[in-house]
């Protein structure tokens, strides 16, 4: 029944297949998935282990105890983390679960997809006549990550933050806890993920580049243009430096705005924030991260270059 | 969505993930470095579903204590989300979209952009000269083509039309995925190959002073003369 079923599906799905445009939508979006799944499932296992076998009070031992310190050790914590953005929503999200407070979550969340050494590494080598892009994206990037870790203290609320109910783990065996942590993030994190994933592939597909190419001649609306292409592309952290070096014919400015926005939002991070934080919370978070992105990358470039 | 379902669409991603890495299909979608990550990832996903299953039998066997960690009260849809992981499971096993190939080719803008002035050292002996389309573009805008004078290159990619209406060669270039595919594009002169879009073709000719600038991102086309050309299937890898 099942295989009278996906035979039919196939041939149908066949004659689809024919549009060129179509085909290049699903080879991106599969492409997406492919990439994202490794990272996802890593990061969803580290965070299965810090929810059941890294105790509560390591945490208050390891990050300062006042809040407004523990924000900066947090983001510069996000060194450690080898990985794109995927996997660093549901550890975030396991870290809040396990009492570490929630502004220092959010800076370790917005930086370690941009600041560790293979996202440094590639950019370095996508950039071999600019080293300084290097440092000014690390720079950028933990500076808005602190930045935002300090405004959540000032201005964010708990009851935005809901974390999606989920296994009664304290109450289960560790093993049993564990694989139950991971089949609920798997399926929760990843879901958003594939939401994320079609809308990336859509604008990838939609979007008219000659249009761009218009755009980069106005230095600052080059820089918010390619701020939002960040946010549209949903290009994985360890690769966003090529694409962003083959965008020539924007100032380097502009594409360090690429570089710190795409790590910190874009749609398909949105998706998963909307996930495992919630929707309060990912209406405010995203918007606040890109205004302060898109600021302090102009100023730093400005500064640079 | 009960921990049934859930088992069987993350066991069915998981299946989708070695599946593609077993076969060469995965090298449509990302590079090669990743098929030791795409492997771990895809056996963990499995074991995921496996012990989930293994769990729920256990728990079927007690209904008394069934840990009730099933998402009944999710007022925003929360897990229903998660039937979407059925359409990059499908869209592996089923469907198998082909690499990026001509339709990217004449959307995006090739790659040559950047204004550089390098030297490259001389090519290897032996005609014909074995390229990639990148590495021959660098040398024939960015060093005036003074290392392929008096040499006979080979080009290995697909045909895609041009922005003047006519078959260019072109192959794209990954950094991580498809989604950052840039295609770089190489004109052609001489015995140009009239095939249908995207065929693969071994192309053999000679550097000539000419580029075109593509309309999509003013980088510069370069050109070759083509001598002889000849049909060939797609390699596996079928990206630079």
């Amino acid at each position: 029944m099942v295989l009278i079923l996906i035979g039919v599906l196939h041939r149908q799905l066949g004659g689809l297949m024919a549009d060129p445009r179509l085909q290049t939508w699903l080879t991106v979006f599969v492409s997406v998935m492919v990439q994202a799944v490794p990272f996802l499932v890593f990061g969803v296992v580290l965070s299965a282990v810090i929810a059941v076998f890294v105790p509560r009070s390591i945490w208050a031992r390891a990050l300062p105890r006042h809040p407004a310190l523990a924000v900066p050790v947090a983001g510069v914590a996000g060194v450690v983390l080898p990985g794109c953005e995927c996997g660093s929503v549901p550890i975030a999200g396991s870290l809040i679960r396990r009492g570490v407070t929630p502004a220092a979550a959010l800076a370790f969340l917005l930086a370690a997809p941009a600041i560790n050494p293979i996202v440094l590494t590639a950019t370095a080598v996508a950039f071999p006549k600019n080293p300084e892009m290097v440092a000014a994206r690390a720079g950028a990037s933990l500076v808005v990550a602190m930045l935002m870790g300090w405004l959540w203290l000032r201005l964010g609320r708990a009851e935005w933050i809901r974390l999606p109910s989920r296994a009664h783990l304290d109450g289960l065996p560790r093993m049993a806890a564990f694989w139950a942590a991971c089949r609920h993030d798997i399926v929760h994190a990843g879901g958003f993920l594939v939401l994320g994933a079609m809308a990336a592939a859509t604008i990838n597909v939609a979007v008219p580049q000659t249009f761009l190419h218009e755009l980069a001649k106005h230095p600052v609306l080059s820089v918010l243009a390619l701020a939002v292409l960040a946010v549209l592309l949903s290009i994985c952290s360890e690769a966003d430096a090529f694409v962003a070096a083959s965008l020539s014919q924007f100032s380097l400015t502009a594409r360090l705005a690429f570089l710190v926005v795409g790590p910190m939002v874009d749609l398909k991070l949105i998706s998963m924030q909307t996930g495992i934080f919630g929707r309060r919370f990912a209406a405010r978070f995203a918007p606040a991260t890109f205004g302060l992105a898109v600021l302090v990358a102009a100023g730093l470039g400005t500064v640079i270059w | 969505m009960n921990r049934g379902a859930q088992a069987l669409v993350v066991m069915l991603l998981g299946g989708a993930v070695l599946r593609a890495t077993w076969t060469d299909v995965y090298l449509r979608y990302v590079k090669q470095g990743l098929r030791p990550f795409l492997i771990a990832a895809g056996l963990l996903l499995v074991t995921t579903a496996v012990m989930t299953l293994i769990y729920e039998l256990r728990d079927m066997h007690r209904p008394a204590d069934h840990p009730d960690d099933d998402d009944h009260g999710h007022a925003h849809g929360g897990p229903v989300v998660g039937w979407l992981l059925l359409l990059p499971a499908f869209g592996l096993l089923m469907i198998v979209p082909p690499a990026l190939g001509a339709d990217t080719a004449a959307r995006a803008g090739s790659a040559l952009t950047s204004i550089e002035d390098t030297a490259y050292p001389p090519l290897p002996p032996g005609d014909p000269a074995k390229l990639t389309l990148l590495e021959y573009g660098y040398r024939a805008v960015y060093d005036s083509g003074r290392t392929l004078r008096d040499r006979e290159i080979q080009l290995t990619g697909f045909i895609a039309t041009g922005p003047d209406g006519q078959p260019m060669l072109a192959r794209i270039i990954l950094a991580c995925c498809a989604a950052d595919g840039v295609p770089i594009k190489i004109g052609l002169r001489g015995d140009v190959p009239r095939l249908a879009s995207d065929t693969w073709v071994q192309v053999q000719g000679r550097w000539i002073p000419h580029t075109a600038k593509d309309p999509v991102n003013d980088s510069d086309i370069p050109y070759l003369e083509v001598d002889i050309w000849q049909k060939i299937s797609p390699p596996a890898e079928q990206y630079e």
